[in-house]
């Protein structure tokens, strides 16, 4: 059992692995693997499913291994099948078998036709492990997956403005959801005292012994969960996002934004759901957001004069009402409307094109200029009031730079004491004077050495936005970002014992990421007489391999699931008390920055449109 | 400050002449991208466009020097015209790899200032309002719940939006003040936001230019209203007023309302705007490569054409009339290697009918002839059983609030479906495009005037007299006198394709972008007449009773063809009518079979009736955004008759267009003819030119992420400019060569001819299009050089013979050499 599970869950990895080795101009091959791949995913999905179905369809939990494991802490691996499972099983393998089909053909002679494969196989990975696991940190795994090949298919067209401004908009929201999954793991961790597994969350006991005790505590958690959700799945007040990441080809635009990732924020729910289940509180919340989202979203869609932008916002009010329908408790309604919903969409999305001869053709035989709306029976003054804040998207696009983005960055560039040249050796002190202090802290006042993990803490996220709003220098950024990393281990160190071994798994990979970046900037500072971060320079271009080395220091560098950092950050975090509430919010901050500055850099290098311009350059605003 | 140096109308007038002319996709016409340079020289506008835009207008030296060592360019014809002192320059020059190709642009440099010295970057946090806004005001049918549109005009409306509203458009109160005061005029806001006068048009330029798709159609709505179904009042001046406001909304929220107009940081730029420029060494390096690139072509077509043996066909089965369109350039071929006794004509494809077509049981109208024409006639169309299909997957209610919680769990299963169908089992659906839905194939067609006018007094159907002057033209202008075959066919074409925003540059040219058939269904009745050849016969033109039209609409991505009225034939021709079917059904095989040759993913087996099945599930794949390569690879036209190219290998890559000198000594037809070629011809090649050239900018870019916006334009994503020019998927094949006109006649008569419409000359003299003359009796070529006609030697290379064999063609991907066929190879 546990190697089906296993085999089930990297096979799409398989693929995608295999799908790496293969030569771009290989198109037969390449769709070829990639439709096989999810061909028998979903075959394997419907046999196993029937199956399930005649032996009872009881939940399945099978703990695999574990990655880590030290005395208070166990990073393991566990999955998890039940009736969510199935629904999103089936409808996943069967839409992503269609899109693949449908972009053989679409996306032939494209350049990036490899790239895009490999990045919806990639995708699908995530996918699965996120459908199929069993705790918080193997889903964890997929939801990064998910988060970085949303970044990479929104900015197919690396050498265009928009896609790649876009990219980053959405990896920054997308990025608020995983500090949000962070959150609720380091809290659950000291719940429970334990990785806890979703199997044990449903034995109801449990959870209710444990919320009599810390309520408030349990609240945190929901919120955090439905911020993490409703990043992903583009509710309030996270919406702005979704029509504008219908900027790579139709059909990844119909997967990611129409069906799949969209409704990745419901599967949250619904997996999390004994955790808030008796918070009556909490689910009141969920319900009026829902219904909120529901209705902005509706009318948002309905002043679209854009083909997608209308059915995104459509899609993001239905996904309102699915929140409600969860909030309810509806839960087999709520999974037969998300798939109704994604299979609508991926559908509408698909022959968009269409709509232009269809209705067209529809004008000419039956003309209704102006037909009447429903709107126009309020009065006129609510009407235009309501028609102008929909035309403005209630303006959440602009308060998200207006309160989130716009203050960090001024807090960023307003630190005086780092815009002199002796930045480094400040940093440079703080790193030096934190070991010191370490060295010697036992033979400090703890009363001292306890507000040392807050202090160091803030001055690694003042690091964070630093690097955040640097506008010039790469290899300044570059270096903040992993001194950031370095003040929190520090940081964290004054929290318990010095532990060397748990800051080498936190900053393996973060150093190596960071000298490997630092390489390639050289490499290309050798090559192109300018490069900085003040607008995009589209090196991509001429230097794809480059790009492509440096967007690996980069996922390195964020703690991305491919080093030790990953499960670094989860261990940085066991270490953080409950009741350390602000060095946690502090730590988390710093993650979203150092996360957002680190994939800044890779954008603002090596995508957007090529500063040179021998060859066809793109206009900003195309 | 003084306004009297700026001049509104004519700095306006003059920013429309350089925007982009595209109509709205249900009208989309080919024109000359660069047309706002076409009264310079080609080489010379280019190298000013160049500059001016910061685009590039021709390939890179390095694809020219490829080319070269591909053989795709002569080295006699590379340095053709120097001595040998100059030929080591030139050499040193085409062939060094270091030249800086980069342009700077002459436009943007004064808005740059904003982001340079002021640090803020305007565009982003304007665009995306203004976009919406305007898109919202001329939307023809996406959104649901309309802007509130008052018919005063565009800033009217948004007065009454912004008075009665409990938000505002704005940010802060200053553009809001401005808005609604009397006193909203563009040299206000100028001085407010630019300062000095001096530097007012180089502003707007900037500001349009850095979104030429918006401002663009814009224009072309303000020109031409009619566009739009659902009509607007909407002007560039109103549409630049809005975006002022917006600016010094932008400006006053970061900065407050104090800060300094633009030209107090802009004494580094020169307030007057450059249009033209020096040439450049590394563009005269380019602009040799290109033209010994195109004359490598050129050369080899005049080599064949004068080759050509010219085998006079023996009395013919069949007669059949196409567009001159290049895609009917490969069938006429092919019609003729099944049936060597097949003759084929070419004209422009509405068949000198002229009218507007109103389709049954609408109450809208559609020009069906060239674009320039205005028709005075209306034809309309009736039926009995009108069929209307529905897809529910577009319409609005889907996207409702509670329609849509209701749908999507219900049909939402049936899109499931409906994809898995669509994807494995590709059919016709309601949503796509058919060429045949143009017109009920048996309706009844208004096409003679009974006295009836409709409402706005425009005459329905033509009189007698008015069929005759049309027939009369129209044979005599292909030159088709005498001979007249039992059966004579009026094809018309027309596309068929799925999921496809630019559908309309897919059907003929020569009918405004709609299918060809109800003008070859006109054309067919008036000329089986028995009144109208008695008219005929008074003109000199003697028709048989016996011979017969018949009407055919020829669907270029299917390769199929309907044929329209021929139920009533009596028996004879019927007879014969049965025989030609089969002749047309094999040439189509073939013509789809050839075709196959470009589309990689139809792999090839030498079968070509499977071949043709696969080629037409193109035209209703959802997933194919290649259904055809339409004009693709076009670089010829050809004014003569059939017999100069009859044999001739040219791929499909010409125009042809029947023409007989000897009919028509004078010239008068030739006019036609040319005022004609020029624009409709020239206008195609030289878009998919400058799409080719430089995709990103000229062109639509690639088509895959296109998002329709308010079904008058396509953009990537939703906050992107309306993108005009042809998309990746239809040029990637194009080689980049203007085309070549080759008449033969008299070069003094053909001279004297264009003389006639300075338009016209200006395409040919400026060589936007190369004009070759074959003298009738000298039988040698002269080119036109400015306002001259030279002797042409042409290189007289012997050009490849030997039989043409379709299933070894089928797999050849590149473009083919001219070749004198002697046999068909099936």
């Amino acid at each position: 059992m546990t190697l089906l599970f296993i085999t089930i869950v990297c096979w799409p990895i398989l693929g995608f692995i295999a799908s790496l080795f293969i030569p771009k101009n290989k198109e037969n091959t390449l769709s070829n693997l990639a439709f096989v791949t999810l061909l028998i995913h979903l075959s394997a999905a419907l046999i196993w499913i029937v199956f399930w179905l005649i032996q009872g369809g009881k939940p399945i939990n099978i703990r695999e291994f574990s990655i880590y494991k030290a005395n208070h802490y166990d990073f393991f691996i566990d999955f998890y099948f039940d009736k969510i499972t199935a629904v999103y099983w089936l409808l996943g393998s069967l839409i992503t078998t269609i899109i693949t089909r449908y972009s053989r053909y679409y996306l032939h002679r494209e350049e990036g036709y490899k790239r895009f494969f490999n990045t919806l196989l990639f995708f699908y990975s995530g996918y699965s492990i996120i459908i199929f696991s069993g705790n918080f940190e193997t889903l964890f795994i997929g939801w990064e997956i998910l988060g970085i090949s949303s970044f990479l298919l929104i900015a197919f067209y690396r050498d265009r403005y928009l896609p790649v401004k876009n990219a980053v908009k959405v990896f920054s929201i997308y990025r608020i959801g995983d500090v949000g999954l962070i959150l609720v793991m380091w809290l659950s961790h000291h719940i429970w005292d334990e990785n806890i597994s979703f199997d044990k969350l449903y034995s109801a006991q449990l959870v209710h012994a444990h919320f009599k005790e810390m309520s408030s505590l349990g609240l945190v958690v929901s919120i955090m969960v439905y911020i993490t959700a409703a990043a992903k799945s583009a509710q309030l007040p996270f919406s702005s996002w979704l029509p504008r990441a219908m900027e790579g080809p139709t059909p990844s635009s119909a997967i990611f934004y129409g069906s799949l990732s969209v409704h990745i924020g419901a599967f949250l729910l619904l997996r999390t759901f004994p955790f808030w289940e008796n918070q009556f509180g909490f689910r009141v919340f969920l319900v009026l957001t829902g219904l909120a989202s529901a209705a902005i979203g509706t009318m948002v869609s309905r002043v679209q004069s854009s083909i997608k932008s209308q059915v995104a916002y459509a899609s993001m009010g239905q996904i309102g009402l699915i929140f409600v329908e969860i909030g309810l408790g509806l839960h087999v309604l709520a999974l037969i409307h998300i798939a109704g919903n994604a299979f609508l969409r991926t559908y509408q999305l698909l022959i968009s094109p269409s709509v232009v001869s269809y209705r067209i053709k529809e004008q000419l035989y039956a003309l209704k200029l102006r037909s009447k709306t429903f709107e126009d029976r309020w009065p006129k003054k609510l009407e235009n009031t309501l028609y102008l804040l929909s035309l403005k998207e209630w303006n959440l696009d602009s308060l998200m730079y207006h309160y989130m983005w716009n203050p960090i960055k001024k807090i960023g560039a307003k630190w005086f004491i780092f815009n002199f040249k002796y930045l480094f050796v400040i940093a440079g002190f703080t790193v030096f004077g934190g070991l010191v202090l370490l060295y010697f802290q036992k033979s400090l006042s703890p009363k001292f050495v306890h507000e040392f993990p807050i202090i160091f803490a803030l001055l690694g996220a003042f690091m964070a936005l630093k690097a955040f709003s640097e506008r010039d220098s790469v290899r300044k950024s570059w270096t903040l970002i992993m001194l950031n990393h370095v003040t929190i281990a520090i940081a964290i160190s004054f929290n318990e014992h010095f532990d060397a071994y748990h800051n080498l798994w936190y900053l393996s990979g973060i150093m190596v990421s960071w000298a490997i970046g630092i390489g390639v900037v050289n490499y290309l500072r050798k090559r192109e007489n300018w490069i900085s971060l003040t607008r995009f320079f589209g090196h991509s271009y001429e230097h794809p391999k480059a790009a492509l080395l440096f967007l690996m220091a980069c996922l390195g560098l964020a703690g991305f699931p491919i080093t030790p950092t990953f499960i670094g950050e989860d261990l940085i975090f066991s270490h953080i008390h409950a009741d350390q509430i602000g060095l946690a919010v502090i730590v988390s901050f710093s993650l979203i920055i150092n996360g957002l500055a680190t994939l800044r850099i890779y954008a603002r290098v090596f995508l957007g449109p090529h500063i040179k311009n021998y060859h066809g350059v793109s206009k900003r605003s195309f | 400050m003084h306004t009297s140096s700026f001049n509104k109308s004519e700095t306006l007038h003059h920013l429309v002449h350089f925007l982009p002319t595209q109509a709205p996709l249900k009208d989309f016409i080919h024109h000359n991208t660069l047309h706002a340079f076409q009264s310079r020289k080609f080489e010379k506008a280019l190298s000013d466009a160049s500059r001016f835009y910061g685009y590039q207008t021709l390939l890179q030296i390095e694809e020219y020097q490829r080319m070269f060592l591909e053989g795709k360019v002569d080295e006699g014809i590379l340095y053709r015209g120097l001595d040998s002192q100059e030929v080591d320059v030139w050499k040193a020059k085409l062939f060094r790899t270091d030249y800086d190709e980069n342009v700077t642009a002459e436009i943007g440099q004064l808005r740059n200032v904003w982001k340079e010295r002021f640090a803020i970057d305007l565009d982003s946090m304007v665009f995306p309002l203004l976009f919406r806004t305007v898109l919202s005001y001329l939307d023809q049918g996406i959104a649901v719940w309309q802007f509130p549109i008052d018919s005063q005009g565009f800033i009217a409306s948004l007065k009454k939006l912004e008075v009665c509203n409990a938000t505002s458009i704005f940010k802060t109160p200053r553009p809001r003040r401005l808005l609604l005061s009397d006193d909203l005029r563009l040299e206000n806001l100028l001085t407010l936001l630019v300062g000095e006068s001096s530097y007012f048009e180089r502003y707007l330029f900037d500001q349009q230019f850095a979104h030429p798709g918006y401002a663009g159609m814009v224009a072309v709505i303000e020109s031409n209203p009619g566009f739009l179904v659902d009509q607007r009042n909407l002007t560039l001046e109103d549409f630049i007023l809005f975006e002022l406001l917006l600016e010094i909304d932008v400006l006053d929220y970061s900065f407050g309302t104090i800060w300094s107009p633009l030209s107090m940081q802009s004494q580094h730029i020169e307030p007057k705007l450059h249009f033209d420029f020096e040439i450049s060494e590394v563009f005269e390096v380019k602009i040799r490569w290109h033209q010994a690139f195109e004359w490598t072509y050129y050369d080899e077509v005049l080599n064949g054409i004068s080759q050509n043996p010219q085998v006079t066909t023996p009395s013919s089965t069949f007669q059949a009339l196409f567009c001159i369109d290049d895609r009917e350039c490969s069938f006429r071929r092919n019609l003729e290697l099944v049936n060597a006794s097949a003759e084929t004509y070419g004209t422009a494809g509405f068949f000198n009918t002229e009218f507007y077509f109103q389709p049954a049981n609408s109450e809208q109208r559609m020009k069906v002839c060239p674009a320039p024409l205005t028709p005075k006639f209306l034809i309309k169309e009736s039926v009995e059983n009108h069929v209307k299909r529905n897809e529910f997957h577009l319409n609005k209610g889907v996207n409702g609030l509670v329609q849509g919680w209701f749908l999507t769990q219900t049909m939402g299963f049936l899109s499931a479906i409906r994809l898995v169908g669509a994807l494995f089992f590709p059919k016709a659906n309601a949503f796509g495009v058919s060429s045949s839905r143009h017109m009920y194939k048996d309706s009844f067609l208004s096409y003679e005037h009974e006295g009836n006018y409709a409402s706005d007094g425009i005459q329905i159907g033509y009189t007698l007299e008015e069929m005759a002057i049309r027939l009369y033209g129209l044979l005599m202008s292909i030159g088709l006198t005498k001979d007249f075959a039992p059966i004579i066919y009026i094809v018309g074409h027309g596309s068929s394709s799925a999921n496809n925003t630019h559908y309309a540059g897919y059907d003929c040219g020569a009918c405004s972008g709609r299918p060809g058939s109800v003008n070859a269904r006109v054309m067919a009745k008036i000329a089986n007449r028995v009144e109208v050849r008695e008219l005929l016969k008074e003109k000199g033109i003697f028709i048989p009773d016996d011979v017969v039209f018949i009407a055919s609409l020829h669907d270029t991505s299917r390769d199929e063809m309907t044929f329209y009225d021929v139920d009533h034939l009596r028996d004879s021709p019927q007879a014969l009518h049965l025989g030609n079917v089969k002749d047309f059904k094999q040439a189509l095989a073939l013509n789809a079979s050839e075709r196959s040759r470009r589309f990689v993913t139809v792999s090839n087996h030498g079968n070509l009736a499977r071949t043709h099945e696969k080629v037409k599930l193109r035209s209703v794949s959802l997933f194919e955004p290649r259904p055809e390569l339409n004009h693709a690879t076009n670089a010829l036209c050809i004014v003569g008759p059939r017999k100069l190219t009859r044999g001739l290998f040219l791929d499909r890559r010409a125009f042809l267009n029947s023409y007989d000198y000897r009919t028509d000594l004078d010239g008068t037809f030739l006019t036609g003819i040319l005022n004609a070629i020029a624009p409709v011809c020239g206008g195609i090649n030289l878009e998919y030119f400058f799409s080719r050239v430089d995709n990103n900018n000229l062109g639509a870019g690639t088509k895959l992420p296109h998002n329709v916006m308010g079904l008058i334009g396509v953009a990537n994503g939703i906050d992107g400019d309306l993108r005009t020019g042809l998309p990746n998927q239809m040029v990637e094949v194009h080689d980049p060569i203007r085309l070549l006109a080759i008449v033969e006649h008299y070069p003094e008569v053909v001279l004297q001819t264009l003389q006639k419409n300075p338009k016209t000359l200006e395409w040919f003299a400026n060589e936007w299009v190369h004009l070759a003359v074959l003298h009738p009796i000298e039988k040698v070529f002269y080119r036109l050089h400015g306002e001259h006609f030279f002797p042409y030697e042409t290189s007289g290379l012997k050009v490849k013979g030997g039989n043409l064999e379709i299933k070894k063609i089928m797999n050849e991907l590149e473009d083919l050499p001219v070749q004198i066929i002697q046999n068909l190879v099936v």
